[in-house]
């Protein structure tokens, strides 16, 4: 990684960090924190979905494993919550690795991978559901107790300062895998498997580290859910609607680049409290628009956000370079 | 233990309950046979026919048997003109894409279903919703009984068209070989829409069988569709006897599930029968090819 890669990280961090020094209204810093999340789980989502090509409907899996493990670590066996975010997100690793081995090893792809994960976190729901000892459908409520070692605190700045930091971690990561030797493994598992294993790329193997680290990610973002909310339940921590939002933020960003999950986010949650405010009472507006953008973004945005900024930004270059004429001319 | 009248009754309870499985897995499975994609749709589409099943009821006073007989050209209609001007165009013929289209259709629909009925339950009654017929020693749900015969018959038509009409020649004919068909003049778009069509058309009519027993919420169809891909998966995709062989077998295991393990975790063997056999064979009990 060069100074090139860092910078944009960099500056975006910081600008993000100052965030909450001008914006100190508490359902502002909710709306971010949550958001920020969201964007967590959807970088994880991207590891797999964006740079390997495996869309996962179903990462509520490895988002409500990490929630539940910090949340049952903490409940029953009194561990510290520090230690149990690093359970958490490892719990979410090996469950990541348990799916892609059955899954990868039998040749899913495409569709039929989407369908397997989707019934994956689905049984999770399940259980989860039924089984006393996550709490049933009662769900598990983690003991207030504001301390930093519990990893709670009374500002809500320094929640979303402690998610910022996890946002920008993962975002070297991210680069780090679009640089690294792994990371062009995987994309050219994407683009094309077979030549890819032709060429000698293992690739089942890479394949199960990406998964694993898509669900160490996710269940990151999982176990901050549950600490900044302190209350979970099978249909909150395994439903499917964080695999739909996870799936959403990177397609609608741009699927496979750094920045896409989190521009993706932030659009999406964006609109959708435009259009709560517009809108009123009608419970589920912001879903409407979620999925309306969802269509709009594969019909006329391929390469989400990010992609589009990009196609616009050649197309002012070409103007420049070879005039409007002929770039007219192109377009046609 | 359970005494063997019981397990039967079970059996048979969820052998009618798989009959309207299997119509919904049916639509499905046409859909993938002839499309080659999942339309994750499939359960808002059937959540939107049991409201509009509800809403002849409830506002026009009108069965929901007889509701079907006008509800099946509206979905049809929906269904046809879906895949012309939303899913065909919006996907750029790419599978990955005709995924995500489907799967945001599905949140609109649901939602706007949301946004119109709240989230509220609502059933409705008839006379027969809770007459059984005597079967020697067993007692067995009318209605359900009449879900399980309208089911078979509903599948002998679908076979019939695909295998003795025109229409059904054309659909397999680019559901074999797209380039060919549209060759020999076959109007490739269209047949496409007409088979969305008749998938969501059997949605209909499984809308109709479901009302007079279920209930109906904006969230309804996420439960069904699961089971629905389940059934398809194991019928094997694109297979019409698959998918009523699948139906009913799936219904018989949900049945036993819920007796043995308990209502809550009836629908996991489902699920682990869905995974096993998606990793073990992903082609089917009943597929030709993957």
């Amino acid at each position: 990684m060069t100074a090139r890669d860092l910078i944009p990280i960099a500056v975006l961090t910081i600008l993000a960090a100052l965030l909450p020094l001008v914006v100190t209204s508490s359902p502002v810093l909710n709306f971010l924190v949550f958001m920020l999340i969201v964007a967590l789980g959807a970088q994880g989502w991207n590891i797999l979905g964006g740079f390997g090509g495996q869309f996962s409907f179903g990462h509520a899996a490895f988002f409500g494993t990490g929630a539940y493990v910090t949340a049952i670590l903490q409940l029953r066996y009194g561990v510290n919550a520090w230690a149990g975010l690093v359970l958490a997100t490892a719990a979410g690793g090996v469950v990541g690795w348990a799916i892609g081995f059955l899954s990868f090893r039998s040749g899913l792809r495409g569709s039929y991978f989407a369908l397997v994960t989707l019934a994956f976190a689905e049984v999770f729901r399940i259980l989860a559901n039924a089984a006393s000892f996550t709490g049933g459908a009662a769900g598990l409520l983690i003991k207030l107790d504001v301390r930093a070692a519990n990893l709670q605190f009374d500002d809500r700045a320094v929640f979303y300062w402690l998610v910022l930091a996890f946002v920008a971690a993962v975002l070297l990561l991210t680069r780090w895998i679009q640089r690294s030797r792994f990371g062009a493994q995987l994309v050219a598992v994407r683009e094309n498997e077979d030549a890819a294993k032709a060429l000698g790329v293992d690739s089942l193997k890479v394949k199960l580290r990406a998964i694993a680290l898509s669900g160490a990610v996710t269940a990151l973002s999982g176990c901050l859910y549950a600490q900044y909310f302190l209350y979970i339940d099978a249909n909150i921590a395994y439903g499917s609607w964080i695999s739909v939002e996870l799936l959403l933020a990177p397609i609608i960003g741009g699927v496979g680049t750094v920045f896409g999950p989190v521009v993706g986010a932030l659009t999406l949650h964006g609109l959708g409290e435009v259009a709560k405010q517009f809108a009123g009472r009608i419970p589920g507006i912001d879903l409407i628009v979620f999925g309306g953008v969802l269509v709009l973004a594969v019909a006329f945005a391929r390469g989400g956000i990010l992609g589009l900024l990009e196609r616009l930004r050649d197309r002012g270059r070409g103007i420049m370079a070879r005039g409007p004429k002929e770039v007219s001319h192109a377009g046609r | 233990m359970y005494s063997p009248q019981i397990i039967l009754e079970a059996s048979l309870n969820g052998l009618m309950t798989g009959a309207v499985y299997a119509l919904i897995a049916l639509g499905l499975t046409l859909i993938y046979g002839v499309l080659h994609i999942i339309n994750f749709a499939h359960g808002a589409l059937l959540t939107c026919a049991m409201f509009a099943v509800w809403i002849a009821w409830a506002v026009l006073g009108m069965d929901p048997y007889l509701a079907i007989l006008p509800l099946v050209p509206l979905m049809f209609a929906l269904g046809y003109g879906l895949q012309r001007f939303v899913i065909g165009p919006a996907s750029h013929g790419d599978d990955g894409n005709i995924l995500l289209v489907t799967l945001g259709l599905s949140i609109v629909l649901e939602n706007v279903l949301l946004a119109l009925f709240q989230s509220d339950t609502r059933t409705l009654d008839t006379d027969y919703s809770f007459q059984v017929v005597a079967l020697g020693p067993l007692l067995l749900s009318y209605p359900r009984l009449i879900g399980l015969g309208v089911a078979v018959v509903v599948t002998g038509l679908l076979w019939l068209v695909l295998n003795r009409t025109d229409t059904g020649k054309a659909i397999r004919a680019v559901a074999k070989e797209k380039l060919g068909a549209n060759l020999v003049g076959i109007d490739v778009p269209h047949v496409y829409a007409v088979t969305f069509g008749l998938g969501c058309a059997c949605l209909a009519v499984a809308a109709g069988l479901l009302m007079p027993t279920f209930y109906v919420n904006p969230r309804i169809g996420g439960a069904f569709v699961l089971v629905a891909f389940t059934v398809v998966v194991l019928g094997g995709m694109g297979s019409i006897p698959g998918a009523l062989l699948g139906g009913l077998f799936i219904g018989v295991v949900e049945s036993l599930c819920g007796l043995f393990l308990g209502d809550s975790l009836g629908q996991i063997g489902i699920f682990l029968i869905f995974i096993a056999v998606l990793l073990v064979r992903p082609t089917g009990l009943f597929g030709a090819k993957a």
